[in-house]
């Protein structure tokens, strides 16, 4: 591609730098082919399915919606940055042991749009949490042992106070 | 000696909830998706594909599109070195269109470049001129013959007829109807993908891809390529859901052509626009049925025609016809019937393989029959059923008998006993009325009702095919190793796999070893069949491996094998004090054997269609209860209860699973699914326009699993993965029925169905 753009984008809380890219890439595109974050997953490029949900400055997007080259003055955080290193965080633990995850393409924009949720309102109604996930669309589960698995995880925080 | 120490926690068996091996990474976003592959030096690929429905291609040039910076290679139908076609059942698809395109969305040439957005512009840089010509896209056009052939084969794919019993039998009572099904989606959230490495010599490729059959892949690719299979190489890749999706060529050909072409690796990936066009549906059908009934209710004979329409090319129109027909009777006792069935060919997308596979279309037909029968004599839902109910030993309209264990009017009755939700009035949530957030309902104007659907469901493959299944187990050191070409596309056969050899080997530790073409066959991840067969294998290998272990232990120790038996982790004298962890009775030892499961024979129809030709059946009961704002066509579906024969459970999060997310897809067929057909166009190929059931569309589930032992199936477990997204569509159509008294025939029930 001729129409070459250089940026920076803060993901994750750090620094990444864009280079060589075409401007007409989303967010989405570079996250995965530039900066090697691949976790957060592309399923219908119309912002329906929420394969792709990242927060951005503390806001649930789908970031095949957003162009990258707009998002340099934001806070980015995706599935990579949700994730720790010593151990799974208690929405990823409810959503393995609750059975939550079959094919698990869904399931990073899942594990962020719940997180965010539970960091807004941390005792949802069983309506919040669907209205919170309707645009996350799983087709394997049929939703079921996602809700048991938000359910564990709020259960869990209840005791833990 | 070792002695053995007490299990202290429970071990992943079988029958225990085992979790997914691949769950931590899936959680985390590290499991890697064949769309998150990547090699060095690799280019990106893309298809060209046709605007029109049916037209003659007059002319293709492809010179501006490789004039342009970072193109590298541009191929056609010219460029496909073996064969041109490909297909399941019959070769009859082309890799690329050469002469005519047969439907929108057909693929006419396929470019590698440097960038996604580079393929893109190529793509638009191809010119190709058309003979644009009156698409065939009624399907009665292709049973009368009214259309000129499409296609060199003809336009009837296959017809079959079912001729039973008494052909004049009747009763006092007669129903009938003509039922339509729309064209369902598969909609997996994983896009088609697939990353393909040419060998450095050329001669050969890699390819890594998103299937449900690599050895089926692997044939056809072979053929078109003309490269001996030895040269072709394929590793299963990520799969994000498939449903019947993969079970086709899509990507797979041109990947690998371009790879070859360009001497570097090759990654495709397609949009949800192509995805809609790149693979093919779940059949839409007509179907007509009259049941002939005696004052009872008890079905004296069924009339039926079978009308599927199988789109451009054959790809499993013919099994899908036969599983229709085969199934026109439902769960029920019928001796006489007379079927007639087409699947034909017409200009619109290719359909084939969508779970349930033709006995989700048969279903919403007989259900909505059964439900005419009860109005007719008077009679519940649930006793018109339970009076027709089949049992063991029955004769089926093929001739067949039921050897399959069939709990039906279990599964009815157990179904019945689930609790009803609490009734409308007490609903305080507006939210959860039909409509939801957007409030147009009040409540007073809603109505509910409830509906029955119950289905029966062959598994395995039919008609003599014999889709067996291969694995290896290697036991070396306490820690067994497994290898098959299983496809794990979701459904969680990567836990089932580890549970069979912890339960037969008495080890904890399993390596499931890469999925790929290295090892014999798994046949497909496909109709409900893989507990059964790749279970079967995994099972048989582990068996043998077992069998070699106590042969060991017993030469070591100076006992009997025969007496040998795993306990827990050890093996254990049965008649004497004699024990030994399997960890220590492996050291240092290697044990391998391989191990393919063939289910038992099927034949095929003969021309009144009468055989042996399936392998198996399952059963399954749905009761739906469903609001509806009768002014708006608005459906909320608020509970399904369900019984499901499931022969044994071998995990109970897994089977929840597979129930839960098939009742979703079922629901979706019968209230929002639906790929809109105009002219033989695609109208909606978008998640925008084509409506999947969200979390504020699931219903309460109330599952109840019928455990019945199935003597036939390896691990005594049938196959659980279709049952229930076939009679829960007809359930919900019978419920919105009932809650505004209006007959519906047509699925998905849209809300003009309802309102107009």
């Amino acid at each position: 591609m001729s129409e070459n753009e250089f940026y920076q984008l803060r993901v994750n809380g750090k620094t990444h730098q864009v280079q060589d890219s075409w401007v007409g890439e989303s967010l989405l595109y570079v996250l995965r082919e530039r900066l090697g974050l691949p976790g957060t997953k592309g399923a219908c490029e119309q912002g329906e399915c929420g394969s792709c949900t990242v927060l951005m400055d503390d806001a649930a997007v789908c970031a095949c919606l957003v162009m990258a080259a707009t998002a340099i003055n934001s806070e980015i955080v995706t599935i990579e940055g949700i994730t720790t290193e010593s151990a799974l965080t208690d929405v990823q633990q409810s959503f393995v042991d609750e059975g939550a995850v079959q094919c698990g393409f869904c399931t990073p924009g899942l594990i962020v749009a719940v997180h965010h949720l539970l960091e807004k309102n941390p005792q949802p109604s069983e309506f919040e949490v669907k209205e919170a996930i309707s645009g996350n669309i799983c087709r394997c589960t049929g939703y079921g042992r996602v809700f048991a698995a938000v359910e564990a995880t709020i259960r869990s925080r209840n005791v833990e106070q | 000696m070792a002695t053995s120490s007490t299990v202290t926690k429970p071990r992943d068996v079988l029958g225990t909830s085992a979790l997914r091996p691949d769950g931590a990474h899936k959680v985390q976003g590290s499991f890697e998706f064949t769309s998150d592959m990547h090699a060095e030096n690799m280019l990106w690929g893309a298809t060209l594909r046709s605007p029109h429905p049916y037209a003659r291609i007059v002319s293709i040039d492809t010179s501006d599109a490789l004039a342009l910076s970072g193109v590298h290679c541009v191929i056609t139908a010219r460029d496909v070195p073996g064969k041109p076609t490909y297909g399941l059942i019959s070769s009859d698809q082309p890799v690329f269109a050469q002469d005519f395109v047969r439907y929108m969305g057909e693929p006419v040439a396929a470019v590698a470049a440097d960038h996604p957005e580079t393929c893109r512009r190529a793509l638009a840089l191809i010119s190709v001129v058309y003979e644009v010509l009156i698409p065939l896209t009624d399907p009665e056009d292709a049973v009368s013959g009214a259309h000129d052939p499409i296609h060199p084969d003809g336009n009837v794919i296959r017809h079959q007829r079912i001729i039973r019993g008494d052909q004049f039998a009747t009763g006092p009572i007669v129903v009938e109807g003509e039922y339509v099904i729309g064209m369902q989606d598969q909609a997996f959230l994983g896009l088609e993908a697939a990353l393909a490495i040419p060998d450095s010599d050329g001669l050969g490729v890699h390819l890594h891809v998103a299937t449900q059959w690599l050895h089926e892949d692997l044939k056809q690719i072979s053929a078109c390529l003309n490269l001996p299979a030895e040269k072709v190489r394929l590793t299963l890749g990520g799969v994000g859901g498939a449903f019947g999706a993969r079970e086709d060529i899509s990507l797979q050909v041109h990947c690998c052509l371009l790879a070859l072409k360009a001497g570097r690796p090759i990654k495709m990936q397609y949009s949800r626009e192509e995805s809609f066009f790149g693979h093919v549906h779940r059949h839409p059908a007509t179907i007509f049925m009259r049941h002939h009934a005696d004052a009872n209710g008890k079905i004296v004979k069924i009339d039926a025609r079978f009308v599927f329409d199988g789109g451009a090319y054959t790809s499993t129109s013919p099994a899908v016809l036969i599983n229709g027909i085969t199934h026109t009777q439902g769960p029920y006792k019928c001796d006489n019937a007379t079927v007639d069935g087409f699947a034909v060919r017409t200009n619109n997308p290719p359909c084939g393989a969508m779970r349930g596979f033709g006995v989700v279309q048969a279903c919403f037909a007989h259900e909505s029959q059964m439900d005419k029968i009860a109005a007719a004599v008077g009679k519940s839902p649930v006793e018109v059923r339970l009076i027709n109910a089949m049992v063991t030993g029955d004769p089926l309209i093929t001739g067949q008998i039921m050897e399959s264990v069939a709990p039906v009017a279990r599964c009815i009755t157990e179904t019945d006993a689930i609790p009803m939700p609490e009734p409308l009035g007490k609903t305080i949530n507006e939210l959860a009325l039909p409509g939801g957030s957007g409030l147009t309902a009040s409540r007073s104007n809603i109505v509910r009702g409830i509906g029955w659907g119950v289905s029966m469901k062959n598994l395995m493959y039919s008609e003599g095919f014999d889709d067996y299944a291969t694995a290896r187990c290697i036991l070396k050191d306490g820690v067994a190793s497994l290898k098959f070409a299983t496809s794990e596309v979701g459904q969680g056969f990567v836990t089932l796999a580890p549970q069979i050899a912890r339960s037969v080997l008495g080890v904890d530790e399993v390596i499931i070893e890469p999925i790929d073409t290295q090892i014999g066959s798994a046949g497909s991840t496909s109709a409900s069949r893989q507990t059964w067969m790749s279970g079967g294998a995994v099972d048989g290998a582990c068996r043998l491996v077992r069998e070699r272990l106590f042969h060991h232990v017993g030469k070591m120790h100076d006992i009997d094998p025969l007496r040998l038996v795993i306990d827990g982790t050890d093996i254990a004298d049965q008649v004497g004090t004699f024990r030994i962890s399997v960890e220590e009775a492996s050291d240092g030892i290697e044990f391998s054997e391989t191990f393919e499961h063939h289910h038992r024979a099927t034949e095929e129809l003969d021309e009144n269609g009468q055989g042996n030709c399936h392998t198996a059946f399952a059963f399954v009961a749905h009761r739906a209860v469903v609001d509806v704002d009768p002014e708006l066509g608005l459906v909320k579906v608020v509970q399904i209860a369900t019984a499901q024969d499931v022969g044994r459970v071998l995990n109970p999060l897994s089977a929840i699973g597979q129930v839960e997310g098939g009742i979703a897809q079922g629901l979706g067929l019968a209230v929002m699914e639906e790929i809109v057909m105009q002219d033989g166009k695609v109208r909606n190929p978008s998640f925008t326009d084509y409506l999947l059931p969200t979390a504020l569309d699931a219903p309460e589930v109330v599952a109840v699993m019928i455990e019945e032992n199935e003597p036939q199936a390896p691990l005594g477990a049938k196959g659980i993965g279709e049952p229930p997204c076939i009679s829960v569509t007809p359930a919900i159509v019978a419920a919105i029925r009932n809650a505004i008294g209006k007959d519906i025939e047509r699925i998905p029930v849209r809300p003009q169905d309802i309102c107009l």
